[in-house]
């Protein structure tokens, strides 16, 4: 006999788990009390979001599905930033909840939410259990459904009675789901992926238009191959960095509202996009009827529903981006020369380079690039939400996929630090940095206690501007500098990090940067870095809101 | 933009409707009508949605459904050969004399039942499609319509074909 407890902890461990993130509570205390004999190894989070968002950056790091526990309630609500936060970037992670017993159901019960309601439009799926009998297989779909296809986070509801009873259960020794209703597509179609390669051989300016989407279906070695033997350049999302190296001749880097001006001309002068698992996202395309305007525009997306949303597509192609880049490589016959596009690319990367002004002052882009230089592009890097996001994109050199882990469609501030626990434990051989603002950091500051707890090694680098400084620019820009409510007081973090037993240092000059950030990385545990940086520094190139990305701002220094 | 009529096969567990209506509202598509009950499966739900867009709207509808683990087919029906109907009951005021015998007349017409007679009152049940529905409650409407309930279109292929789970 087992009970729903149990074989929770046995489903998760036969699903290849090794540590969750939770918070207890009184109706997942059966739960806990399995935990406490088991060889699942569970992080005390300090609030319940952190553990939904170390889920995440644990899927995102490793590829793996990441897992959360948190009580009914209050509980289960704090997941729910998290959750939004995984399934608007195809996240998979599995929160499992608590819930109050079957017979209360619906009786507006101590700590009862209906957390299947809320989570609704937030999860690629999710379950409400009402018979430990039917757990077991719970378990399985839910990993299933959330790592399959366009991945995904997937709830699964725990009412307590349901945890607490004793059944005689034995998982079937078959690993298979087949449901009827969920059947993705991998394989491309043939003949579209056929056209694909025409429109491609037709082509005078070709451009890759890379997302999320190549990361995480391990597609970027294909990504970088396919560019290469066609000569194809390459423009990556916020969420498609380190599909291919930042140094990388063909790359263009980031698109967008912030991305290069090199990029966004490509993107607008090309006559054919090549756009693989991307959304057409208005960050990315800023006015729609001119993006890209002169392209064709192939699109290979698992979701068929991302296919024409937003744009209209000559080639839609449904498949897995590895599957369908295997099955283009197999099929390319001769090698097409693009020089003069290439030479106009060239001719914007010269003329418009990305660059920051060079006086003296500690500028926030002058701490990524050097944090970039220092690692060389290794380690794992996870942002907050705001300039910190936007500088780390455009001054941090990636090399290698799920090494860049940040909150792209949600936008959540306060997911960075969480994001980097979570990380450390997909690739505890990694060096972990969190690029925070003094905004974001302290939307999350309390799993300071977490990481000092543990010893996780996370860095956090924080660009401190006293100012909600994404929100500022925009009141600069935008606004006639009517700073409303952005402006925040002075923090000593480090202070802050040493009342939980963590080492910091605060930085105010550009000579003591490195030496901060070598200490930082040479020291075992957590740390924080306190850059006091330029106060009203602005994330340039920009697209203003609603024009076109051709339409760039700042960020071009004679 | 034109009304479509869209066959949705999903399991039949509890919150699936809920799935099904919620993605239309947070998606910002109209629902004109709905019809859901179990069909030819035990397992299975049939729901009936009208709904109007343009081709591309209804295409990412389609697409957004089918997204939904417990949806199993959705098939837009409305360029097919098809057989559509819908129930309606209407309470009529309905005085003794004159107009009350027009409306009996009217009923048998639009071939109406009287399905219950009060004092006052008369309840028409009537079945068909959309357009028939419409008329008589039209033409019912000088008597003056107290309450009027209607099922929501329901619709099934002419001939052998069908709209099931391939799966």
């Amino acid at each position: 006999m087992k009970t729903g407890a149990k074989i929770l902890i046995e489903g998760l461990q036969r699903e290849g788990v090794e540590t969750i993130f939770g918070y207890p509570g009184g109706v997942v205390l059966p739960i806990y009390d399995e935990l406490y004999n088991s060889s699942l190894r569970h992080i005390l989070v300090r609030h319940e979001q952190a553990a939904a968002h170390a889920a995440d950056g644990f899927a995102r790091a490793s590829g793996r599905v990441g897992v959360c526990l948190a009580t009914s309630g209050p509980g289960a609500c704090n997941l729910v930033t998290g959750i939004a936060t995984a399934y608007m970037d195809s996240v998979p992670i599995v929160a499992l909840t608590g819930q109050v017993p079957t017979s209360l159901l619906g009786n507006d019960a101590f700590q009862e939410s209906d957390i299947t309601g809320i989570t609704l439009p937030i999860t690629k799926h999710n379950y409400l259990v009402k018979r430990t009998e039917d757990l077991g297989h719970v378990i399985r779909e839910a990993f299933y459904i959330s790592r399959t296809g366009r991945p995904g986070p997937v709830l699964i509801d725990l009412p307590k009675d349901v945890s607490t009873k004793e059944i005689s259960y034995e998982f079937p020794a078959s690993d298979e789901v087949n449901l009827r209703g969920y059947q993705p597509t991998y394989k491309g179609h043939t003949r579209q992926i056929d056209k694909a390669i025409e429109m491609i051989m037709e082509a005078e300016r070709p451009l890759l238009y890379i997302g999320g989407g190549v990361i995480a279906s391990n597609a970027a070695g294909e990504l970088v191959k396919l560019a290469e033997s066609m000569m194809i350049p390459v423009t990556t999302t916020l969420m498609g960095l380190g599909a291919i190296p930042c140094d990388h001749p063909l790359n263009l880097g980031m698109l967008g509202m912030h991305g290069t001006r090199y990029a966004n001309y490509a993107v607008t002068e090309s006559d054919l996009l090549i756009s693989i698992g991307v959304r057409f996202d208005d960050r990315v395309t800023g006015k729609l009827d001119t993006f890209a305007s002169q392209a064709r525009i192939i699109h290979i997306d698992i979701d068929p529903a991302e296919i024409g949303k937003n744009k209209k597509v000559d080639v839609p192609i449904v498949g897995d981006s590895k599957s369908v880049l295997q099955e283009m490589l197999a099929r390319i016959q001769k090698k097409k020369d693009y020089q003069k596009w290439m030479s106009r690319i060239r001719t914007w990367k010269e003329k418009y380079p990305m660059k920051y002004p060079q006086d003296g002052a500690l500028r926030p882009q002058f701490v990524i690039e050097q944090l970039s230089e220092l690692l060389k592009g290794e380690g794992i890097i996870v942002s907050e939400v705001g300039q910190n996001q936007m500088w780390t994109a455009q001054y941090y050199c990636f090399r290698h996929p799920r090494t860049w882990i940040t909150s792209g469609g949600l936008g959540t501030m306060g997911y960075g630090f969480p994001a980097a626990m979570g990380a450390h434990f997909a690739r505890p051989d990694q060096v972990v940095f969190d690029i925070a603002g003094d905004g974001s950091f302290q939307m999350n500051i309390q799993e300071l206690g977490t990481v000092s707890h543990y010893q996780i090694p996370v860095k956090v680098a924080i660009l401190n501007n006293r100012f909600l400084g994404m929100v500022r620019q925009w009141q600069e820009l935008f606004y006639d500098r009517r700073y409303s409510y952005t402006e925040l007081p002075p923090v000593d973090f480090v202070k802050i990090a040493n009342a939980y037993g963590i080492e910091g240092i605060r930085v105010e000059d550009c000579k003591d940067v490195r030496p901060a950030l070598q200490a930082a990385i040479e020291t075992e545990g957590p740390f924080v870095l306190d850059f006091r940086v330029e106060r009203e520094e602005n994330v340039f190139p920009m697209v203003p809101a609603g024009a076109a990305i051709n339409e760039m701002i700042g960020g071009h220094i004679e | 933009m034109k009304p479509h009529t869209l066959s949705v096969l999903v399991e039949n567990r509890p919150g699936v409707l809920s799935r099904v209506t919620g993605l239309f509202s947070r998606r910002g598509f109209n629902i004109e009508s709905l019809a859901v009950g179990v069909c030819e499966e035990p397992e299975m739900s049939r729901i009936t949605i009208v709904c109007i867009g343009d081709d591309a709207q209804i295409e990412q509808v389609m697409k957004q459904l089918n997204k939904l683990i417990d949806v199993i087919k959705v098939s837009d029906i409305t360029e097919n050969d098809r057989v559509e109907r819908e129930l309606a009951l209407v309470k009529v005021t309905a005085e003794p004399g004159s107009s009350r015998a027009e409306i009996m007349q009217i009923a048998s017409i639009f071939r109406a039942q009287i399905i219950d007679v009060g004092t006052r009152t008369v309840v028409l049940s009537i079945t068909g499609d959309t357009e028939k529905i419409d008329a008589l409650e039209k033409l019912l409407r000088q008597y003056g319509v107290k309450e009027l309930v209607r099922t929501g279109k329901i619709a099934i292929l002419r001939g052998a074909k069908t709209v099931k789970s391939t799966k």
